[in-house]
């Protein structure tokens, strides 16, 4: 008998819709799952099983209303629900609880999911292993020696081991959508403005979006039909119609245009990795996509444009944890600046600190133009480079990550190295553009690989159909970690 | 990029001294984090190194390239009607409150100017 | 040698609106600490801001007013530094592309018309407010403030002496008062001030070290600081010292300024491009219906005022420098022409009033209309000059129109002739003692036969009146 935590929320909702399960029964399933593996995963650093009972109860007994309700659902820790701890995996942070909730935890209430606690991430979201959390690393479930990729790994990771249905995460660099490859999820990171920043804790403000992580593409389109939409809180949120997104699951590739830059075939890629990929395009031109070559001149610039802008956003975005409101405050001040700088210091861990130092630096007296400025010029070249691209394709195909999950501590040492293992997820993001990763094989060692699909903005659709058409004809999205 | 990745990573290995302690010292007073010799040495290399790779930027030619700021390029004019929304209590506002006295939040003296 | 002074001011003005700058809490002064603030002026994690279109309208209409050109694009930057007033450490300001720049202000001084050039309008969000307990070890912090819409409007160093810096000051009050985007009050914080100044030979056209300085907390202050610094500096430069760049303090009960920081101290605000608010681009037909709402100027209402109304220069100067007195006095001449008349009322009893009860001259509930009837009726005979005065002051307690006090009182005077033939037919009847001393030569006789006809009608009767009939009665 297939394992309740093992299915994805539109199964799970079919069984809720013809009553077949109760809501309390399945949280009541999930939250066993989550303490019997949370202890070796380490995915949650938080659960609310009162409240989450509490609203599991209450949906028993009425009408189910949209698609997700009384599905299960975590969000990752830098997004604010109104008086729960919500702290960035930092320890700055401690004791943090907003007063208010985040737009898209508004919308997960009033579409009946329920929230059942927050996930681990790389603090402050700084991080593609999850590593640098004040709770401790994450564990990838395929392999718990290493990591599930970050930021988003928490989420990521509880997707995948079966201890959550569906989860929130956010991508600035690639933090959804990597370690969705890692864990063997979909993960998708939506165009910029289409889904509500307010309430996410910031990170990079121009290239933060919030996403789903997901068991397949059938609930990512169904999640994002969730939280996607304009938003009167937040200046940058685009004003337009969203779309039904499972109007975009067709099994049907045929005339969709396919472009594969040759910037993102190169040496360096894991070999099975590559040969996973290469793999899945042959298959989807078997479908009936056509396959095109393309250029993106400009993808060598991406990390060092992004290590600029992401940095200085988050020097700034990062200076209001002083220990004047909220959060942390180091004891025995001498006088208001020691209290800032023991703090901060005594706060913030590691790579923080080194993030806060390189934003900083990017954007002092003198160096403004040779970096920031530089910076968003050179972003500009690569949104030019996807604009001419996609005249041609509707879509983008590359791998999410040059490579499958490394070993814990592996990279932690060496900060470029860990920055480079998001060099294929960093050029949407500066884009502003939507991207998925969906599972498309698995490496020599049995770790999972993702396909990155890129979209031209607010082409979400197009992702759609070739994501849900790849995933019918393939079965990796049903392979489940034996944990 | 073909090679380049690989290339990359070597390049981390070399290091160009392009930020010294001191200015790693500045960077820090002006970030109000308070750094101690050994973190002053290692975020020395260790920024030395991320900039040393992100100077690959000046291959680029961008005089005539205009920045972006916001990829939103037709999101213009965003802003809102002047009316009062309801703000939150005085409690709910101190409710995170490391320190705090009756309605206020209470921190170190602060020396008026400094 | 002789030196100059050269003066910049930046004038920090509060937005009037019902908002704050990026978000819809109350701008209300003097409310509960920490019960106008919400997660964006808070600064809480996750909070975004999104701009009040009215602040935005109001720097406009400043712009324009200062004859500045509004930009075609307008962003806002972050202006990063560490102060615990200001909940996010960085300051939603403006920095390359502001509301608007390159404007002027024409202000008169010593009799002659100057022309201020202004060097930019930029539109920003206050701080909130700090509280330093005497003698004890904390300072307390109140966020109702913060996120409050100002305005900062910048001249260029053309300000050559403490009194012009005043001129300018008290000029670009009376501007803004007329725009009404500000109470313009500096006590409650409302405009606030900083100078730039250095001294140069006199004649030269190189800038010497600029000293910043703050802390003036009325236009008097400003002048004193200013003469303070000016003399500090020529001092220190006749004696052959070299100026540095630094900011100081006006410390006003010492009537001295102090050291605040050198330019070593000076910050690295590390300014960038706010990415949580896109740019604006205001539509030209947008900007021109602010343009619309401008009204006229306080130096053009003076010039017309004088064209059209035989008033002194003071009594002019005196009316336009409250927008709010000089439209109530044209309004109250729309129904009284008599502007000499009109003008001592609103200078004489209405400024008192409004002075003593701290409020405009609108808020005392008399309408211009209402003013205006009450000259009418002094002019009519109907009351007295004194008793108008009486009536003016009753009515604002009571908050309603002069004549329905007049009218309830049946303070009428009783001019009828027929009327009060009547009456002193009656009294002269009851008096006829009084009558033959009169006609005996005993001329106060007639004082007490008046004072009688007074009593009978409760001190209504027209003075004049009852004189005529008397002496007619009498046989005069």
């Amino acid at each position: 008998m297939e394992n309740l935590y093992d299915l994805p929320a539109n199964r799970l909702a079919e069984k809720l819709k013809s009553k077949t399960l109760k809501p309390s029964h399945v949280v009541e399933k999930i939250i066993q799952r989550i303490k019997e593996l949370n202890g070796r995963i380490n995915s949650f650093v938080f659960i609310d099983e009162p409240q989450a009972l509490k609203a599991a109860k209450a949906a028993d007994g009425s009408d189910l209303k949209g698609d997700l309700s009384g599905i299960p659902i975590a969000v990752k820790d830098n997004i604010c629900v109104k008086g729960q701890d919500t702290t960035c995996s930092s320890r700055i942070l401690k004791g943090f609880r907003p007063p208010y909730d985040a737009t898209v935890i508004k919308k997960i209430r009033e579409n009946g999911l329920i929230l059942v606690g927050k996930t681990n991430m790389d603090e402050f979201a700084f991080g593609s292993s999850c590593e640098t959390s004040c709770y401790g690393p994450t564990k990838n479930p395929w392999d718990p020696d290493r990591i599930p990729g970050g930021s988003s790994g928490g989420s990521a990771a509880a997707v995948a081991s079966g201890q959550i249905v569906m989860a929130i995460g956010s991508d600035t660099g690639g933090s959804i959508r990597q370690p969705a490859a890692m864990c063997g999820v979909v993960g998708m990171k939506p165009t910029y403005g289409l889904v509500s920043r307010y309430g996410l804790i910031a990170f990079a403000s121009s290239l933060d979006q919030i996403g789903p992580i997901t068991k397949d593409v059938t609930d990512a389109a169904a999640l994002l039909g969730v939280i996607a939409g304009h938003d009167e809180m937040d200046s940058t949120s685009a004003d337009i119609e969203t779309p039904d997104y499972r109007k975009s699951l067709v099994n049907d590739v045929k005339g969709l245009k396919i472009g594969i830059p040759k910037e993102y075939f190169i040496e360096g890629i894991e070999p099975d990795v590559l040969k996973a990929v290469k793999e899945a395009i042959e298959l989807l031109k078997k479908m009936g996509a056509q396959i095109k070559e393309i250029s993106l001149p400009h993808t060598e610039y991406a990390v060092s444009t992004y290590y600029i802008i992401a940095p200085a956003e988050a020097s700034s975005n990062l200076a209001r944890f002083d220990g004047v409101q909220y959060g942390f405050r180091a004891p025995h001040p001498k006088d208001i600046i020691d209290m800032y700088t023991k703090t901060r210091s005594q706060g913030f861990g590691e790579e923080a600190k080194r993030r806060i130092l390189l934003g900083t630096y990017v954007l002092s007296s003198g160096y403004y133009e040779a970096y920031y400025l530089k910076a968003l010029k050179v972003r500009t070249k690569i949104r030019v480079d996807f604009t001419r691209a996609f005249k041609e394709v509707d879509c983008i195909v590359t791998p999410t990550s040059p490579t499958t999950a490394f070993k814990i501590g592996e990279r932690i040492d060496d900060p470029l190295s860990m920055y480079l293992s998001d060099i294929f997820t960093i050029p949407a993001n500066l884009a502003g553009i939507p991207a998925i990763s969906i599972p498309c094989g698995f490496d020599g060692k049995g770790l999972p690989i993702g396909l990155q699909i890129i979209a031209d903005a607010f082409k979400e659709e197009n992702i759609f159909t070739a994501a849900y058409a790849y995933e019918q004809n393939t079965d990796w999205h049903s392979k489940r970690p034996g944990i | 990029m073909a090679g380049k990745c690989g290339k990359l990573y070597k390049k981390a290995a070399k290091v160009t001294k392009v930020i010294d302690k001191a200015t790693v010292k500045h960077v820090a007073l002006l970030s109000r984090l308070a750094l101690d010799e050994r973190e002053e040495t290692t975020y020395s290399t260790q920024l030395a190194s991320i900039l040393s790779y992100i100077n690959k930027l000046n291959e680029l030619d961008t005089k005539d390239t205009p920045p972006t700021s916001h990829v939103l390029s037709n999101l213009r004019n965003v802003d809102r009607a002047d009316v009062l929304k309801e703000s939150l209590k005085a409690e709910e506002a101190l409710a995170n409150a490391p320190e705090k006295e009756g309605d206020f939040f209470r921190i170190p003296k602060v020396i008026e100017g400094k | 040698m002789k030196y100059e002074p050269v003066i910049g001011l930046e004038v920090h003005l509060q937005l009037k609106t019902k908002t704050k700058a990026f978000c819809g809490c109350s701008t209300l002064f003097g409310q509960r600490p920490n019960s106008q603030s919400c997660p964006v002026c808070l600064g809480l994690p996750g909070s975004l801001p999104k701009l009040n279109h009215e602040a935005f309208g109001h720097s406009i209409k400043v712009a324009l007013a200062l004859h500045c050109s509004v930009q075609k694009e307008i962003k806002f930057d972050r202006k990063n530094y560490y102060y615990p007033d200001l909940p996010k450490n960085f300051q939603i300001s403006q920095y390359d592309k502001p509301v608007a720049h390159d404007g002027f202000v024409d202000i008169s001084s010593c009799g002659k018309i100057k022309k201020i050039r202004i060097k930019r309008v930029h539109l920003e969000e206050d701080a909130g407010k700090l509280i330093h307990q005497t003698g004890g070890p904390y300072s307390l912090f109140d966020c109702n403030r913060a996120g409050m819409p100002l305005l900062e409007i910048v001249t260029e160093p053309d300000i050559n002496s403490p009194e012009e810096a005043y001129d300018y000051l008290t000029g670009l009050k009376s501007i803004l008062k007329y725009l009404e985007v500000s109470d313009c009050d500096m006590e409650k914080g409302s405009l606030r001030c900083d100078a730039n100044i250095s001294v140069r030979p006199a004649g030269s056209d190189k800038l010497g070290s600029k000293v910043e300085l703050k802390n003036m907390n009325s236009f008097k202050a400003v002048r004193l600081a200013l003469e303070h610094e000016v003399s500090r500096q020529m001092e220190a430069v006749s004696a052959g010292e070299k100026l540095q760049q630094e900011t100081r303090l006006w410390d006003a009960g010492k009537a001295v300024t102090l050291l605040m920081r050198t330019k070593e101290e000076a910050h690295d605000y590390r300014y960038f491009p706010e990415p949580d608010l896109v740019p604006f681009v205001p539509d030209p037909s947008y900007v021109e219906d602010i343009r619309k709402t401008i009204p006229e100027m306080p130096d053009a209402k003076a010039k017309r005022f004088k064209e059209r109304f035989n008033l002194s220069d003071y009594d002019i100067a005196v009316l336009v420098s409250d927008k709010a007195a000089a439209d109530y006095f044209e309004k109250c001449l729309e129904s009284y022409d008599n502007p000499k008349t009109v003008a001592n009322w609103i200078m004489g009893d209405i400024t008192a009033q409004s002075n003593l009860k701290n409020t405009g001259i609108r808020e005392l509930g008399i309408s211009p209309q209402g003013l205006a009837e009450l000259l009418k009726m002094i002019d009519g005979q109907l009351i007295s000059g004194k008793m108008a005065k009486e009536v003016l002051l009753e009515a604002i307690e009571k908050r309603c129109e002069p004549a329905q006090i007049v009218r309830s009182k049946g303070l009428e005077q009783l001019s009828d002739k027929g009327e009060l033939e009547k009456i002193v037919k009656v009294i002269l009847g009851r008096n006829e003692k009084s009558v033959q001393d009169y006609k005996g030569g005993k001329k106060n006789a007639l004082t007490f036969i008046i004072g009688q006809v007074m009593r009978e009608t409760k001190g209504k009767a027209n003075p004049a009146v009852i004189n005529e009939i008397l002496k007619k009665s009498l046989g005069e």
